[in-house]
């Protein structure tokens, strides 16, 4: 529980209430608009092939990355038709969950 | 061999398997602010009250050399005794042998003493202190933890269950206590998970001490996998103690009554429950000003604190209670609280107590995190749970009911037996100033100045609607009472219920929404 002293306060339709939040709710994530044209990585893992280059236009599904983690080859693809703008990762780089590796944008 | 010789054989015998793993294995434990299986299970039970079962069952492993092996009572201590005069059954796993490891014959020790429960319809406890698996007896330890899970279940809702972790409980083994009605824990002593820091580290690169992953404050406060929290074992076996006079020895009978007494602290509303709605109290003063000896029983305190949830006694009978607190998240409902209100409904259902609900809640908590997290599948089971329970129901309603809470929090749709309210009672579609906000969006809108407007009609719908008698002119309340009878009222409604025989129709079983 946190400290009382600390005044916190709830709105819960227009009414604003005095009250203490606790461990969870001040550690919540706050919501962010997903960015498409950022390929994250989902897991923790091992980058095993990078198999695009910069320029290149993909259709969506083609593969662009494999990922190890969980003693297992990820197959990394495009979510739709589009060029790749820019690539933050190399090969045999472990990197961290929610890392951009890769950068594109849409191509109609 | 002539008696006397016989005897003392046995005797020594006994005796050896009492030494466990040995001296150097119980220096360690003992070093590590535990006691032994044998300590725990006397610490708990009535003096003089344990026997023990299957002391000379021994392992049946023989791969990886295992065969030469001797392992005192295969590395597992179960017994009966009673609490308090009550019988129960126990098992404690000595984690001075092999690590506490579970193979066959180990299990079979557990499913024997769970069996016995179950079949003599007496709780079960379950000290869990076990480096998991034994790897040398392979795919039958896995057997044997099958063996365990099915018993849980189907032992579940018939006896009490109570699980307490006093070391290690790692990997599958997690999924025992998972299955049983209430956890304990012990800081510094408890640690659980389904994979450990080692695992994490490597396949993830996420570095985290054994405490941070599954301590018992993580599990007590975060995953609410713990319902009971103490800083020393001696503490937690008091905890234990204190649920036994509690619950019932199984669902068929009444938990035992105790000589009533009168509250200790006295009601006085004026000094809890400020008039401002959106200003906080805690709740529990109510709670303890309406119980026997004002005496409460906390369950899972510091997870989802934002509704309370415990035992008390009502002239002399344990009665559950459901409550919003306002001091923590303004008492509002989400998907944590709404997951632990609603086992806890269950549970009192299954085991035949009445369930009193006090009611001061503004809504649910608004946020993405939330929405994404379920809330509605959450919320949905304190209306299932209500629902579905057929033990007397009791609701009184301090402050705030607003909208699906109001329905939520047992009101008279989902078959409450009595509904009360104190006249500070606010049972709306929703706070005046968010109505005011929606109904008279064009008024305020359109006022030459809108927020005097706005001030204006929250006060026409809080002098109109913010009351108990909207609802008590509807039937949804019984009656409107003050605030200093509400324990005469309840002892009065406990009392009227305590023969209620209600049918719901009959089905293999329902499908709560988890």
């Amino acid at each position: 529980m946190a400290d009382q002293e600390n005044k916190q306060y709830i709105i819960v339709h227009s009414a604003k209430y005095e009250t203490t939040y606790n461990k969870k709710y001040l550690n919540r994530k706050v919501w962010e608009e997903p960015n498409f044209n950022l390929i994250k990585s989902f897991i923790p893992g091992t980058i095993i092939d990078i198999l695009v280059k910069v320029g290149q236009v993909l259709n969506g599904r083609d593969s662009i990355v494999v990922l190890e983690a969980m003693k297992m080859y990820t197959d990394v693809q495009m979510p739709f038709k589009g060029k790749i703008v820019k690539i933050n990762i190399e090969k045999g780089q472990k990197i961290p969950k929610g890392f951009i590796m890769i950068e594109i944008e849409p191509v109609a | 061999m002539s008696l006397k010789r016989s005897i003392l054989d046995l005797r020594k015998r006994k005796d050896e398997v009492r030494l466990g793993g040995g001296d150097k294995a119980i220096e360690k434990q003992v070093a590590q602010g535990k006691l032994t299986a044998r300590q725990r299970i006397l610490a708990i039970v009535d003096e003089g009250s344990f026997h023990e079962y299957d002391m000379f069952v021994e392992h049946v492993g023989t791969d990886f050399n295992m065969g030469n092996k001797v392992l005192a009572g295969d590395g597992v201590v179960i017994g009966t005794g009673t609490i308090y005069g009550s019988p129960i059954c126990i098992y404690a796993q000595d984690f001075t042998v092999e690590g506490g490891s579970l193979g066959l014959m180990h299990a079979r020790k557990i499913t024997k003493i769970m069996d016995h429960a179950l079949k003599m319809r007496v709780p079960l406890i379950g000290i869990n202190d076990s480096g998991g698996a034994r790897i040398q007896e392979g795919v039958n330890s896995l057997a044997g933890y099958g063996e365990i899970f099915f018993r849980n279940t189907l032992s579940s809702g018939v006896i009490p269950q109570i699980s307490v972790i006093l070391g290690p409980c790692a990997g599958g083994a997690v999924y025992s206590p998972a299955l049983t009605d209430f956890v304990f824990v012990v800081e510094n002593i408890s640690k659980m998970f389904i994979t450990g820091p080692a695992v994490i580290k490597s396949v993830l690169g996420e570095d985290i001490s054994m405490e941070a992953l599954g301590g018992a404050r993580v599990h007590a406060e975060i995953t609410g996998n713990a319902h009971f929290f103490a800083l020393s074992e001696k503490e937690c076996f008091e905890q234990i103690k204190t649920l036994i006079t509690y619950i019932p020895w199984n669902n068929t009978v009444r938990a035992k009554a105790f000589p009533p007494q009168e509250p200790k602290t006295k009601l006085k509303i004026e000094n809890i429950v400020p008039a401002d709605v959106r200003m906080p109290y805690d709740i529990r003063d109510i709670i303890k000003s309406i119980t026997d000896a004002s005496e409460f029983f906390e369950i899972m305190e510091l997870f989802a604190a934002n509704i309370v949830i415990g035992f008390g006694r009502m002239n002399g009978e344990t009665v559950g209670f459901v409550a919003n607190q306002p001091l923590v998240l303004a008492g509002v409902l989400d998907c944590d609280s709404s997951d632990k209100a609603a086992r806890f409904i269950r549970y009192c259902n299954a085991f035949n107590i009445p369930i009193i609900t006090l009611e001061d809640m503004p809504g649910y908590l608004p946020g993405v995190d939330q929405e994404h997290a379920g809330v509605i599948r959450h919320g949905a089971k304190i209306l299932y749970s209500y629902s579905e329970a057929t033990v007397p129901k009791i609701t009184v309603i301090i402050r705030k009911a607003y909208g699906g809470g109001y329905i939520a929090m047992n009101s008279r749709h989902l078959r409450a037996d009595f509904v009360f309210a104190w006249p500070t009672a606010e049972i709306a579609v929703m706070g005046p100033e968010g109505a005011a906000n929606i109904v008279f969006r064009k008024e305020i809108a359109e006022a030459a100045d809108p927020e005097a407007m706005r001030q204006q009609k929250i006060q026409e719908y809080k002098d109109k609607f913010a009351n108990p008698y909207v609802a008590a002119s509807k039937g949804y309340i019984d009656e409107v009472i003050e605030p200093q009878e509400t324990r005469k009222i309840l002892l009065h409604a406990l009392q009227i219920s305590m023969h209620k025989d209600i049918q719901s129709p009959s089905k293999k079983h329902g499908l709560p929404p988890f």
